[in-house]
């Protein structure tokens, strides 16, 4: 009788859980539904109108649709030559030494930096350098976001490679030592053959996190509502055309970037399920 | 030697160095954040840094016409964080170690394994969406921005990561404690509370100190709920400020800019030392155990 | 003993500085045959083995002394790659590359390498490889499948094969058998039997049995000291130590 009350009460404290999971979902749709329906989700998708004058409102979701993903991918690029290296520190050249530790705990505490610090950073210190390398004449632009969220997403992806690493057999390592392999060999062949899945799931996740990074990008792109016609230009990103206008925002805009809240929502929660399952999967193997 | 050895044992050094040189760069950007803000926020920390609120643009004008230093602070900002933290806190760390409980309790049942789905998906959540979210849920039908709704925000995002530490943490405990309990014939609440919880303090208590640590940074999700404001509130009613809503402010406020960096200092200083003590008492809680 | 293929020179093994796992081990290893190392857990067997192929060079805190020749020259002071290359080594539990065919399996030592070789050379190799450890006619038919999929006697004789693809002079064995079934083992003990024509093998053992029915010379160790060597037959039957005497009665661990 009590083990039964117990069990009802845990299980209702847990439907917090599924009941703010259900009310996001619902309230996004609900709430964007508006701008499907004035524009229709195939339209809203793939336009590249974004203006508010009023009698003529156009909203469409491609430049900022195409500003997170440019802005995720680019990071990814920038982060992978620092997080595998990273990563085969901790987990396999220096394994279980201090200055293994060390490292982790220096690439963890870049994880622990609130994203607002990290944008100050990029807007005061990377700016400028862009400026003076003549890259992008304001400084902004998708690129520049991109860098710093790489550092941000280098935390996420290499301290989970690395366990992955970390897992490889040794006597599998070592029987590629004993036909002759020298160390980079054993890591080309064995290593990452055998973590090789992990790894990538790893960077699945740390993709999910570099497309709903909010702050950091807000400072750091520019802000433009246009499409972006090259890595330097000025643009926006879902999270960021958010932060920035929804304060301002009313009636069919307001729906419109909750529309675009859905969308990011729904790619988020893909590339997160995605990576999730296929740790689970390597985690197996 | 034969060269082709010579060439393999060239690239194995290389790929060596390269390792340890590129490993060593990524260290590079947190010792450069650490630095720059230390460097600029140190010399605004005062007295009444600490104890003013945010000022005026009009008593900013006045005090750079007379020559003298910015007057003002983050006062507001730091009464705001604490006040929307505890208010989280007290509804999320209670839920989310009962939360946990039943997940580390019912682990084959479909109900717990949908569940753990969701905190993952909850976890993974953009902050500018929860944002957006408690906004809807919040600030419309009340028609105001507040506290209240901050701290719902921030709630949300606390939530997932104490279910999360608290079940992995139960699950790491042996069967053994939960089993010899239960054989005494205690009930399976009063195992869970008295023997289980207790035993698991630790690792529950670093997952407090590390989603603490989490949302004191965070600012997207405050944006349209506390909104910001540059009274010293103790309401929980009314807009309200926060340490991170401040920095943003004084980001877009070209007369406030100096305050950025003391802002960012006593932000930076709270959010890695809760990291970094919440790592420490991690390692000895395991250790322990 | 006639031009040994192996001798031990007075060679200490020590972890940390300080812990002597192997203490002044001197003996001869003879060509073509089968050496057992035999003794009680933790009496540095497996680590005097380890060392014929320099694995000790992969960790930081173990530290070799003496000398270990090969054909005259001293091993400790070669490139480790070249050792290698030419003593092959199997280790306890079968390790085939999860994530190659068994054929590449088989082939893992030249591509390890960089050794280019033609597809004739290939077929050949494999083939020539996978018949001497009795395997090519259970797995012809399935060489493009991954190694895992076999039984575990099949993937430690497949380990050999990969081990001897290289043709190597030397194989070391550490307990290649303990973590096999009674009829796996035996078939593996026949082809060392076999095997032992054209490799020498040195090979450490828990299994007294084992050594007993294959190898020609033994060595006991105990403690990180070459207790006693010689002809297995002679230390079997007539032990001069009282240490090699309690272990094979089994007095000891």
């Amino acid at each position: 009788m009590r083990d039964k009350l117990f069990h009802i009460i845990l299980l209702v404290v847990s439907m917090f859980v599924p009941l703010v999971c259900g009310g996001i979902i619902y309230s996004l749709v609900t709430d964007a539904y508006m701008a499907f329906e004035h524009f229709g989700l195939v339209n809203f998708l793939t336009s590249t109108d974004w203006s508010y004058t009023p009698g003529n409102e156009q909203y469409g979701a491609l430049p900022f649709i195409t500003g997170t993903l440019l802005t995720t991918l680019l990071a990814l690029l920038f982060c992978i030559p620092f997080s595998m290296p990273v990563s085969l520190f901790v987990g396999e050249y220096f394994k279980g030494t201090k200055l293994a530790a060390t490292l982790s705990t220096v690439v963890d505490l870049l994880a622990g930096i609130p994203s607002i610090i990290y944008g100050i950073w990029g807007f005061f210190t990377l700016r400028p350098i862009i400026m003076a390398l003549n890259i992008s004449p304001q400084g902004s632009s998708i690129l520049t976001a991109s860098l710093v969220l790489a550092i941000m997403i280098v935390p996420y992806a290499s301290s989970l490679s690395a366990e992955f690493i970390k897992m490889v057999p040794n006597d599998l390592k070592e029987s590629a030592y004993s036909l002759g392999a020298t160390h980079a060999e054993v890591v080309r062949k064995v290593v990452f053959p055998v973590a090789g899945s992990g790894i990538f799931s790893s960077y699945i996740l740390a993709i999910g996190r570099a497309l709903g990074e909010t702050m950091t990008v807000t400072m750091l792109i520019g802000n433009t509502n246009h499409m972006p016609h090259s890595i330097v230009s000025t643009g926006n990103s879902m999270a960021s055309v958010i932060a920035n206008q929804f304060g301002e925002a009313d009636g069919l805009r307001l729906s419109a970037l909750i529309a675009i809240g859905l969308v990011l929502f729904v790619i988020t929660a893909l590339v997160n399920g995605v990576g999730k399952l296929l740790i689970k999967r390597a985690r197996i193997d | 030697m034969e060269k082709g050895l010579k060439k393999r044992l060239f690239t194995n050094k290389l790929t060596t160095c390269l390792i340890v040189v590129l490993s060593a760069l990524t260290a590079v950007p947190l010792f450069a954040i650490l630095g720059q803000v230390f460097y600029k926020g140190i010399d605004q920390f005062s007295w009444s840094f600490f104890t003013e609120t945010t000022p005026s643009v009009y008593r900013v004008m006045k005090a750079v016409e007379a020559g003298s230093p910015i007057p003002g602070g983050i006062a507001n900002g730091i009464v705001g964080t604490v006040i929307m933290l505890f208010m989280s806190m007290v509804v999320a760390i209670p839920a989310g170690i009962l939360g946990g409980a039943f997940l580390a309790e019912n682990r084959k049942t479909t109900m717990a394994k949908v569940i753990s789905y969701l905190t993952d998906l909850l976890q993974g959540t953009p902050s500018v969406i929860i944002g957006i979210v408690v906004y809807l849920w919040v600030v419309v039908p009340t028609k105001t921005y507040s506290a209240v709704a901050g701290s719902v925000a921030l709630c949300i995002m606390m939530l997932p990561l104490i279910i999360r530490s608290t079940e992995e943490t139960l699950k790491i405990l042996p069967a053994s404690l939960k089993e010899s309990g239960l054989a005494l014939g205690a009930s399976r609440a009063t195992v869970m509370f008295k023997i289980q919880l207790p035993a698991a303090f630790g690792g529950i208590f670093t997952g407090v100190l590390l989603a603490v640590s989490r949302v004191i940074g965070e600012t997207a999700p405050l944006l349209f709920t506390a909104l910001g404001c540059s009274l010293m509130r103790y309401t929980i009613d009314q807009p309200i400020s926060a340490v991170p809503l401040l920095i943003w402010e004084f980001f877009n406020d070209p007369f406030l800019q100096e305050f950025i960096w003391g802002a960012s200092l006593f932000l930076l200083f709270f959010v890695l030392t809760l990291n970094v003590l919440s790592k420490q008492i991690a390692k000895k809680w395991k250790v322990q155990s | 003993m006639e031009s040994p293929i192996i001798t031990f020179n007075n060679t200490c093994i020590s972890y940390t500085k300080g812990v002597m796992a192997v203490k002044n081990v001197s003996a001869d290893i003879a060509r073509n045959t089968i050496t057992a190392i035999m003794g009680p857990s933790g009496c540095g067997k497996s680590t005097l083995l380890r060392a014929v192929n320099l694995m000790h060079n992969l960790y930081d805190n173990i530290h070799v002394s003496g000398q270990i020749l090969f054909n005259g020259q001293d091993i400790l002071k070669m490139e480790p790659i070249e050792v290698r290359k030419q003593i092959g080594m199997v280790f306890q539990r079968p390790t085939p590359f999860a994530t190659m065919s068994i054929y590449d399996n088989v082939l893992a030592g030249y591509q390890l390498n960089g050794i280019k070789l033609s597809k004739a050379e290939k077929d050949e190799t494999v083939e020539r490889c996978l018949r001497s450890v009795a395997l090519w006619e259970e797995v012809k038919d399935v060489l493009t499948k991954k190694g895992t999929f076999l039984s575990g006697g099949q993937q430690q004789r497949l380990c050999i094969a990969r081990a001897l693809a290289l043709k190597p002079e030397v194989l070391l064995m550490d307990e290649p058998t303990s973590a096999l079934d009674p009829i796996a083992t035996q078939r593996i003990e026949e082809l060392l039997v076999e095997l032992q024509k054209e490799v020498t093998i040195l090979m450490v053992t828990h299994n007294m049995g084992q050594a007993k029915r294959i190898s020609s010379n033994s060595l006991f160790m105990y403690l990180g000291e070459l207790v006693e060597q010689g002809s297995t037959v002679q230390l079997f039957d007539n032990p001069k130590d009282e240490r090699t005497k309690a272990y094979l009665t089994g007095k000891m661990g």
